[in-house]
């Protein structure tokens, strides 16, 4: 076998040489010896970017699931499974960075013994393990038609309906969950970014980053798989991430307005340039862009839009778990290189995986036209033929 | 009854006894290095403050209604009958959401350890069920802190402010806070110097109930919510049986 050295597998071999070297620095010298967490940070980049960055990236397959199987939004199909992979991927990694998070990881079960029904983080834990294998399900297709196991792909068919609804459902509840997780610290969290809408928010920013990661990853995948990419539904998925956007701008104006902190937010200070920052990012850079109809119908125009998008809310999230604790905590908070590599690695993992599963199993083959993939469904006789759906 | 503990820094000299006895019971070791550290942390759950003439103990405040307990998401934390907020080692999966939701900033972690512990001031569970005081109690020389009966501390604290209104901060501090804790303190210089939250900020809402507004919800979410779901689901498929039924009869039956 012929292995070729390229720029990309030299810089994951580095990626994974130094996130071992940390993994190691992690569980044999320590939390404090990996991170820089200490008693006034006790939530460092792990909980921050892995944990509420990284779910909230992975909310396209809720939000893309919903719109073709449950609003019946036929346009979408030919998108389902590579976002599928990415949201089942990406619960994967996040409970991978857990298990760096975690003081006592080898207990991680113990939430479903000692239950504590008062605990956000419980529901959120609860949630997110049983939304994870919803996901394994939504996922499982593709390897049962890889190996043309006929009877169990059957059934698995059959219970879709529940799992796409289950899974929304479950969706619905973590996502906006993450937000609730910093209710209980009125006094801690900067102004800025606490508010009793916090849970909206975060539900709002998850299906906003699901559209734009969707729109991000098709092009991105595209152009590095070299296959078709259907210009008519990143166009759609544009328009629907104007709205999204608008709408969570909005929801944020509304907040400040109500409890009174316009004015504070005009004023230069260390938490405002990073509000301002997020700002601009989340909402003033992409809506311009897409208010712009040349720009919703090109695919780059609508990569940047999403792209700033993205890195605007994960701005807003580094914020809500870092920034907004720096005044109390008195210091500044930075992570330390081995914590960042701990990052770094999981997410190369995740390019690597993905990868791998576009290679080996049916993601993308079964492109617009070759068959119904998920749902079964029939061919209707009274609607317009579509482009995208020309015969099963 | 609930047990508490009353600490009145104008009767405070300094003397770290509390810091002692706490360290030698809880079986960590205290020598004039820990002693000359002025801040809590896993090995030092107390600590008496000293600022120009002034002291100040810091400690679990042991909330009514704590944070930490209503946050784990294992249940590692409750608060007992007899006034003390608990910790079980057993369950704790170490995500450290006690640390950040508790007000006052008290569980500390062994950051250092391989198996850590989230580490505080438990109020000596096994000596106040044995009907004694706790050990830092115990230990003061002058009786500035104070173990006793939850109800008879605040009443008392609030006469010595009433006696003495000159010497004191007009306020118990941990009557009100956050929905009232098991731990008052009494000060001639505000509380806030020492670095405790003044109840302008933390409020007198017990924490928990920021949460519970949300989470009481989410019982009857659920079902409604897969209700609407489900709705949505039917009412965008429906439209297609109409056709396929509308074609049906438009075919004279044949599909």
């Amino acid at each position: 076998m012929k292995f070729k050295v390229t720029f990309w597998r030299v810089l994951f071999v580095i990626i994974m040489i130094l996130g071992a070297y940390s993994a190691y620095v992690r569980y044999f010298r320590g939390l404090g010896a990996v991170s820089n967490m200490n008693d006034q940070f006790p939530w460092g980049l792990w909980i921050g970017f892995d944990c509420l960055c990284g779910i909230m990236l992975a909310a396209g397959g809720f939000c893309i699931s919903g719109a073709v199987y449950l609003f019946n939004v036929e346009r979408l199909h030919c998108i389902i499974r590579p976002v599928i992979l990415t949201a089942f991927l990406g619960y994967c990694l996040f409970i991978v960075g857990l298990l760096f998070d975690l003081g006592r990881p080898w207990f991680i079960w113990h939430q479903l013994i000692y239950m504590n029904p008062h605990s956000v983080m419980f529901e959120v834990g609860m949630c997110v393990m049983t939304y994870t294998t919803v996901l394994f399900f939504e996922f499982l297709p593709n390897v049962l038609e890889k190996f043309h196991l006929t009877w169990p792909l059957k059934i698995v068919k059959a219970v879709m309906p529940i799992l796409i609804v289950a899974g929304i459902l479950l969706s619905t509840l973590h996502q906006s969950s993450l937000g609730s997780l910093y209710l209980i610290m009125p006094s801690k969290l900067h102004p800025f970014w606490y508010s009793p809408a916090l849970p909206f928010f975060f539900f709002g920013s998850a299906i906003a980053v699901g559209l734009a990661m969707t729109i991000f990853e098709s092009v991105q995948s595209a152009k590095a798989l070299g296959h078709h990419l259907e210009l008519s539904v990143l166009v759609e998925l544009g328009g629907a991430l104007l709205i999204a956007l608008c709408v969570n701008a909005l929801l944020r104006f509304e907040d400040f307005y109500h409890r009174g902190i316009l004015g504070q937010i005009f004023k230069p200070s260390y938490e405002a340039y990073f509000l301002w920052l997020e700002l601009l990012l989340a909402f003033v850079i992409p809506i311009t862009m897409l208010s712009f109809k040349k720009v919703r119908l090109s695919p780059k125009g609508l990569y940047f839009a999403s792209l700033s998008a993205i890195l605007g809310f994960v701005t807003n999230r580094l914020n809500v778990s870092i920034t907004g604790f720096e005044t109390w905590a008195g210091h500044h908070f930075v992570p330390k290189w081995t914590e960042l590599m701990i990052t770094v690695s999981i997410i190369a993992m995740g390019f690597f995986v993905f990868a791998m599963a576009v290679k080996y199993l049916p993601i993308f083959e079964h492109g617009p036209g070759v068959s119904e993939p998920v749902v079964e469904r029939k061919p209707l006789r009274g609607e317009l033929p579509k482009p995208s759906h020309v015969a099963t | 009854m609930s047990k508490g503990i009353l600490y009145d820094a104008t009767l405070c000299i300094g003397c770290k006894m509390c810091e002692k006895a706490c360290a030698e019971h809880n079986g960590l070791a205290y020598d004039d290095s820990v002693a000359a550290e002025s801040k809590q942390s896993e090995h030092k759950f107390t600590v008496v403050l000293t600022e120009n003439d002034k002291f100040m103990r810091r400690l679990c405040m042991h909330c009514e209604k704590p944070a930490c307990a209503s946050v784990c998401p294992v249940g590692a934390f409750h608060k007992t009958a007899l006034g003390p907020v608990v910790y079980d080692v057993w369950k704790c999966i170490g995500c450290r959401y006690c640390m950040v939701a508790c007000a006052f900033a008290q569980p500390k972690y062994e950051w250092g350890s391989l198996n850590p512990r989230v580490r505080k001031c438990i109020m000596c569970p096994d000596l106040i069920k044995r009907g004694e005081a706790t050990a830092c109690a115990a230990a003061c020389p002058t009786g500035a802190t104070k173990f006793g009966e939850r109800d008879q501390l605040l009443q008392e604290a609030e006469d010595r402010i009433a006696q003495n209104p000159g010497n004191y901060v007009p306020h118990v501090y941990g009557k009100e806070e956050v929905g009232g804790t098991s731990v008052f303190l009494l000060s001639s210089v505000p509380f806030e110097q020492f670095g405790y939250p003044s109840i302008d900020k933390i409020g007198d809402k017990a924490l928990p109930e920021y949460t519970g507004v949300i989470m009481e919800k989410v019982p009857d979410f659920i079902p409604l919510w897969a209700l609407v779901l489900g709705g949505i689901y039917w009412l965008a498929h429906r439209k297609e049986e109409v056709a396929e039924a509308e074609s049906m009869e438009k075919h004279g039956g044949v599909a």
